[in-house]
């Protein structure tokens, strides 16, 4: 029981927070702008099977099919099909598990929604071991209004795979990436924010000039991102919860690819103005900036390790691109990348031990993992035209982009390289930017 | 006056055939500023050039020169200017060098492959080696503008290398 009190103190504030978003973001319908489908997930995956959960007959949604659509897409589980229940429980004395051993199954999810007194919903789910016949996870959630069940659906199974992987779930997040469409003066720019299924995507900005390089604050209240305006670049900061925008930065020259510190309070940035593409950081409430490289190659791109202490970058100082790390505080850049002929765009991992970076071998770009410490290189993705990595909050997914039959679209691949899939939709959709946890 | 307006009208028409034709390597278009002003008519040469005479092509103190060629294009991850690129330097050199008064943006350009951030500041170099090559042929810094684009604003879509080597180009404009 206290289990279930805990539960719902702590999930409310983070409920209020997409709410909010939800009602001030102009968004369009709840579709999926991005259709996915998985490859190579099956082998080693955990068969569970998701019963449909009851629903008066009021409430039109399916809580089950998302938590299932969640579960399978992670590449970790196969879902048992509908057609080949035997029964579809919703409490837990109602269950036969016989009738579950029998299909093969080890984990069965079983539910239900109900009204709450005071008018929203309220769904109660429970995770049970087949095998040994017992609960293994039960939980009232918190009610809701019924535009906010996709999010708890996403808890649910954010809770049912950390239950059975050991893993954090990253189901109930967020992701920024840039459609482009058309040529020449025909070109249109649209920066989006989607949950991480690519359901519910929101026009941040849209422009016939230039946006890219979107990038979430740490507590996941803001994007910077760079946009051109009458042919000069500048890098805005925009408010999700009200919309506000304000233009941090615009010198002459590039202003480019920002990155967030991990306590928020600061941002590097890649200005060109005194003499050529280096870094600078600056102080978000000051506006102090210190300079951190002074090169006459290009320096661009930084990235922060998740202790704020150091940071990646790519650089052609040595004659090609590629990834350098060097502390905040100053110092000597140290190169990390040898493989290949360029390496760039690095993104360290939640954990700091390891950077996806955008590898070239032989003019075939792929995103690969690199060790911080040794410096080996595996590769994740086969390319040939993959870029912009970006780690799910919990470490163990990289969306990225790729170029597909209709241009390029999204990825997502696990780090251990095993499970891919693609996430398909009409234009191209690049630069993907994978949100934080919501606090 | 109204052959001012011919004239705009004129180039206006082709620059925006220029954008139509995908393929065209001529298409010096101008991508980026849609609210530009449009079409400078500044044309008066140093030399006393009639309000009447045409922007695509003159003849200033350092000899005849034609604008129509707005783009050089370069080979992969390079920011060297082979000789068509110095063929456009020449004739837009002469052409700044004899009309004090005009500007151009010089737009650098990358192709797809590699990370966009990294293709900005390509962009922007190759941009900077044509603003310095044009500077050597008689510009002014004051004439000269610099912006990039990176890879985001293809001239020719395709992931090919015929498609690449469209996009690795720095485009002027007025």
């Amino acid at each position: 029981m206290r289990l279930i009190q805990n539960l719902r103190r702590s999930l409310s504030p983070s409920l209020l927070l997409p709410l909010l978003a939800g009602l001030l973001v102009c968004s369009g319908p709840a579709r999926a702008a991005l259709d996915i489908s998985v490859v190579g997930g099956d082998t080693g995956a955990q068969p569970i099977a998701v019963a449909p959960f009851a629903t008066p007959p009021d409430i039109n949604f399916d809580v089950a099919g998302i938590v299932e659509a969640d579960l399978v897409r992670s590449g970790l589980f196969t879902a048992l099909p509908r057609a080949d229940m035997l029964e579809t429980p919703s409490a837990v004395s109602q269950v036969d598990y016989r009738n579950w051993r029998a299909v093969g199954m080890e984990n069965l999810v079983i539910g239900s929604l109900s009204r709450s007194p005071k008018g929203g919903v309220a769904v109660r789910f429970f995770l049970l071991d087949v095998y040994r016949g017992q609960q293994v996870l039960g939980f009232d959630m918190p009610a809701v209004t019924p535009d906010q069940l996709r999010v708890v659906s996403h808890q649910i199974a954010d809770l049912i795979y950390e239950k059975l992987t050991g893993t954090k779930g990253y189901f109930n997040t967020q992701i920024a990436y840039v459609t482009a469409a058309g040529y020449g003066l025909a070109r249109r720019f649209e920066l989006i924010v989607a949950d991480a299924d690519g359901f519910n995507p929101r026009t941040i900005a849209a422009s016939r000039e230039t946006l890219m390089s979107p990038t979430w604050s740490p507590d996941g209240k803001k994007l910077a991102y760079v946009g051109y305006e009458k042919g000069r670049s500048a890098i805005f900061i925009h408010t999700l919860a009200t919309g506000e925008l304000r233009k941090f930065v615009s010198e002459k020259g590039i202003n480019g690819a920002p990155v967030w510190s991990p306590d928020g309070s600061k941002m590097i940035v890649t200005l060109s103005f005194e003499t050529n593409p280096d870094l600078y950081l600056i102080d978000i409430a000051s506006g102090q900036r210190r300079r951190l490289t002074d090169h006459f190659a290009i320096d661009v791109e930084a990235n922060f390790s998740p202790d704020g202490n150091t940071v990646a970058f790519t650089s052609d100082r040595g004659g090609s691109a590629q990834v350098y790390l060097m502390p905040v505080a100053g110092g000597e850049p140290r190169r990390l990348t040898f493989q290949g002929k360029q390496n760039q765009r690095p993104r360290f991992s939640p954990d700091g031990k390891s950077i996806a970076v955008v590898n070239n071998d032989g003019g075939r770009y792929s995103i690969a993992l690199v060790d911080v410490q040794t410096g080996a290189m595996r590769k994740l993705s086969e390319g040939p035209l993959d870029e912009s990595p970006s780690f799910a909050p919990n470490g163990a997914v990289i969306i990225y982009s790729t170029i597909g039959r209709g241009g390029a679209e999204l990825a997502t691949v696990t780090v251990d390289g095993r499970v891919r899939q693609r996430m398909r939709q009409p234009g191209e959709v690049r630069e993907p930017a994978w949100g934080p946890y919501s606090r | 006056m109204k052959k001012n307006l011919v004239l705009i009208a004129a180039l206006a028409g082709l620059t925006l055939a220029g954008c139509a034709s995908k393929g065209n390597k001529d298409a010096g278009t101008n991508p980026g500023a849609s609210d530009s002003s449009g079409i400078s008519t500044s044309g008066t040469g140093a030399d006393g050039l009639g309000a009447g005479s045409a922007i695509g092509s003159g003849t200033g103190a350092a000899g005849a020169y034609s604008l129509d060629n707005k783009t050089i294009y370069f080979a992969f991850d390079q920011t060297d200017i082979d000789s068509a690129g110095q063929t456009v330097v020449d004739n837009y050199g002469r052409y700044l060098s004899s009309t004090p008064a005009a500007k151009l943006r010089l737009e650098g350009h990358a192709d797809e492959r590699g990370s966009a951030e990294y293709n900005i500041a390509l962009g922007e170099r190759r941009a900077i080696s044509v603003a310095r090559a044009l500077k050597a042929a008689g510009a002014t810094d004051s004439q000269l503008s610099v912006v990039s684009y990176g890879e985001e604003r293809p001239a020719a879509p395709g992931h090919d290398e015929a498609a690449w080597a469209k996009n690795r180009r720095v485009e002027i404009a007025q």
